[in-house]
């Protein structure tokens, strides 16, 4: 019975999106289309370019060892500083009222500078490469992290706070088990939506002009018209970006369990 | 013994004045319940005592010093449980945390969180979080929090005002209970005036918004008390009458002490006794 | 408070600049990597000015608006479609969240090959990336629309058009509303990036990346930036205005529940 069901709810769910890829395969071989080919020649591609590598590498190519190692170490190490520096200067200026009045409109303008506008002045004052890579994503992602901080920051419920100097609780332990805990669904939101940003820019700055990366791998596909190569590049940013979206959520489900066990009961 | 004089206070400036020149004073051991008009400042008189907020003018001393700031052996239990207890950290967790300002090792801290929710009745919940629970065991956990940080006055701002009626009965003679056994001074804030003569060892009443002490009754209940039968005795009718007309606005008649009122302990305490409002 | 507010903002906003100054005037950074904030908000000034630019921020402009109306204009009804028949809803959400994660900038190099003309490009890249948002918010927003309140209209007789348009759409907007302002500021990122990419006649990002061939004067480059922002912040607090005022019923409900 209960197999059937889960059964009937992924049919459900599944059914529009096979069919538009078995539409998708029919129509394309049909009109025997060049730049949309068929999801069969993309699942070919995406296979040769990056998974048909020996078992002992986990089926890797040597290919997509090099372009997964650059394009991720890029990403990550810029999303993780744009968190760390953007947890620290949120929590900071979200704490002082005077500070968070005279930095906000400076943040609100920053945040909205569209980050690949600065991609040129980066790479005038760094050179193409990793560190201009890793900046574009830095600059272009702490926004949202700073700024969704400094909004939880602000807006731990006041009777928290309260409790804790009722019952002595210092001000760095303060800091650490109330007001960032209280804080922490908001930072995470921000760290989600920075995530997804620096994916972005990440692709952004290695079609710039890069040696290896799945950006570069894609410039390359494109100047040599191969278009299922190309596509192939394409649905692996997409499942990168389903993937960490994914792993992001799992961890925040975790981590932020009491705040979703709280919130289902309060509505 | 807390001693308030003249205490004053109005928010924001020259604002709205919420306290205007309140006297009380609350010798250690006593259980004294503030009722008043909603809205009157009661729970702003609490968080004065608290050191919460810095009144605008007038004198707060706890055991003779002033009170700037926290006081080091004060516990509040906030109306608010859902708001005042950390969704973030289990039962026990929430219990052990202030401890942390005794200079207890974890274990030891721990150890106080467990014995003080089994002192409320709350034996196997510690793993739980906060939101697990129902409204009034999350209230209890907020009482054993107060308890486990053992403090020498305990503040109750309205505590049960956001439980339904059964829990509410529980939860006042948990109260009663705890102030038997540790012997600490409670204030316990509320607008029920059923339940500051039934808690009580004396009911403050306070007037209408800016607040000062209005009437000063002394309780002449028996000290071990029972919803069931202490809420039927005269004494206690009689009282409940008399503080409701005087928290509607009404003058204290004078020689209207309750009647069958044993001058208890309490009575013979400084400031306790029944006087008119000034 | 709100003057208050002001003050300490422009003390904040003059402090940002003049730490700039100072640190780009004493050489503490390399001036020529980073110019004193003076000299950028002069170039920015002569920018304003200059029609060469504001043809490019017209260009921009042009696109920006064009793809985020069309994407506006298709994902709207097309997400009330599918999000009123419960078993197309259903699916349809699958399918929106499998094709979401794929980085709509990924897709420039395939429009370069695919379009000839720049702004049929750009305005097709920025509608495909405003699809989804969109999209998505009209699709949760219908689904989460209180049972109550359409049953309650049911019962007095209306039908389902009705009910759709009476319940379900006003109480929807504002979430829709939300999505169309993540999307415009995606698409602000997505514009920008396909003109320097692509290359073309007019843009913001055509200016930036001529710019930078021709010498590349950092001065010139950020002046370029501060524009981009003072466009998408304008955008940002536009679209926010507009929220507050269509939809003051809803912010007092949020309010009274916060």
């Amino acid at each position: 019975m209960r197999i059937l069901k889960a059964l009937r709810g992924f049919v459900e769910r599944a059914w529009l999106v096979a069919l538009v890829f078995v539409l998708w395969e029919v129509v394309t071989r049909a009109v025997n289309e060049t730049y949309f080919p068929p999801p069969t020649r993309i699942a070919q591609a995406l296979h040769e370019l990056w998974f048909s590598g020996p078992a002992s590498s986990l089926f890797l190519t040597e290919n997509a060892t090099d372009d997964f190692s650059t394009s991720l170490t890029h990403l990550f190490i810029g999303w993780g500083a744009a968190g760390a520096a953007g947890v620290v200067l949120g929590a900071a200026i979200g704490r002082s009222q005077v500070l968070y009045d005279m930095a906000s409109p400076v943040l609100e303008f920053l945040r909205a500078v569209p980050p690949p506008t600065l991609l040129p002045f980066f790479i005038i004052v760094f050179q193409l490469g990793s560190t201009m890579q890793i900046v574009t994503i830095a600059f272009g992602v702490v926004w949202p992290v700073l700024l969704n901080t400094c909004d939880g920051v602000r807006t731990v419920e006041s009777l928290q706070l309260e409790t804790a100097r009722v019952f002595g609780v210092g001000r760095f332990r303060r800091l650490v088990t109330i007001i960032l805990p209280g804080a922490a669904p908001k930072i995470f939101a921000g760290l989600r939506v920075a995530l997804s940003f620096a994916l972005i820019l990440m692709v952004i700055s290695e079609l710039f002009g890069s040696t290896a990366g799945i950006g570069s791998e894609l410039l390359g596909a494109q100047r040599s018209f191969e278009l299922p190569r190309m596509w192939a590049g394409i649905v692996m940013l997409g499942i990168l970006g389903f993937v960490f979206n994914a792993v992001f959520m799992l961890l925040e489900r975790r981590l932020l369990a009491w705040h979703i066990g709280a919130q289902r009961l309060a509505t | 013994m807390l001693q308030i004089t003249g205490l004053t206070h109005s928010y924001g400036g020259d604002g709205l004045k919420v306290l205007d020149g309140l006297d009380l004073t609350v010798p250690d051991g006593q259980l004294v319940s503030i009722v008043g008009p909603s809205g009157c400042g009661k729970s702003t008189l609490l968080r004065c005592i608290a050191g919460l907020i810095q009144p605008t003018g007038g004198r707060l001393t706890l055991d003779g010093r002033p009170i700037n700031g926290v006081p080091d052996d004060l516990a509040v239990v906030f109306q608010d449980y859902s708001r005042s207890l950390f969704p973030w950290l289990s039962v026990r967790d929430n219990v052990a945390l202030p401890l942390r300002r005794r200079g207890k090792s974890r274990s030891e801290r721990r150890a106080a969180a467990e014995e003080a929710l089994e002192s409320v009745g709350l034996h196997d919940a510690g793993r739980k979080y906060p939101w697990q629970l129902s409204g009034g065991m999350q209230q209890r956990v907020s009482i054993a929090r107060a308890l486990a940080y053992r403090p020498s006055l305990l503040l109750m701002d309205e505590p049960f005002g956001s439980v339904d009626a059964q829990t509410r009965e529980d939860l006042e003679d948990l109260v009663l209970q705890v102030h038997r056994t540790e012997k600490m001074t409670i204030l316990l804030v509320t607008h029920d005036i059923d339940e500051s003569v039934y808690v009580g060892d004396r009911v403050v009443v306070l007037n209408r918004s800016p607040a000062r002490v209005h009437a000063d009754l002394p309780v002449g209940l028996p000290s071990v008390r029972d919803q069931i039968d202490t809420r039927g005795l005269p004494e206690f009718v009689q009282l409940r009458a008399e503080v409701g007309r005087l928290v509607r606005g009404g003058a204290r008649v004078p020689g209207a002490a309750p009647v069958g009122a044993q001058p208890a302990g309490v009575a013979e305490a400084k400031g306790a006794g029944a006087k008119p409002a000034p | 408070m709100s003057f208050r507010r002001i003050v300490f903002g422009a003390a904040g906003v003059a402090g940002a600049v003049a730490l700039l100054e100072v640190v780009s005037r004493t050489g503490l950074v390399d001036a020529s990597a980073l110019p004193p904030a003076t000299t950028v908000l002069g170039e920015a000034a002569k920018l304003a000015v200059d029609g060469k630019f504001l043809a490019d921020v017209a260009a921009t402009l042009q696109a920006w608006f064009g793809g985020l109306a069309l994407a506006v204009l298709v994902a709207v009804p097309l997400g009330v479609l599918l999000g009123s028949v419960p078993l197309l809803g259903t699916a349809a959400r699958a399918l929106v969240e499998l094709m979401r994660p794929i980085p709509s900038v990924a897709l420039i190099p395939l429009a370069i090959i695919l379009f000839a003309d720049p702004t049929q490009m750009k305005m097709s890249l920025i509608f495909y990336a405003c699809l989804w948002p969109i999209l998505i918010n009209t699709l949760y927003a219908l689904r989460d629309v209180d049972p109550v309140a359409k049953d309650s209209l049911r019962s007095f007789g209306f039908g389902t058009p009705s009910v759709l348009w009476r319940v379900s759409l006003p109480s929807a907007a504002p979430f829709i509303t939300t999505g169309v302002r993540i999307a415009a500021s995606v698409a602000l990122i997505v514009v920008v990036s396909t003109e320097l990419l692509a290359g073309g006649i007019n843009g913001v990002g055509i200016y930036l990346s001529s710019t930078q061939a021709g010498g590349g004067r950092t001065d010139l480059l950020l002046a370029g930036a501060v524009w981009a922002g003072v466009l998408g912040l304008l955008a940002n607090l536009a679209l926010l205005g507009l929220e507050r005022v269509a939809f003051r019923w809803h912010s007092a409900k949020v309010e009274a529940i916060a």
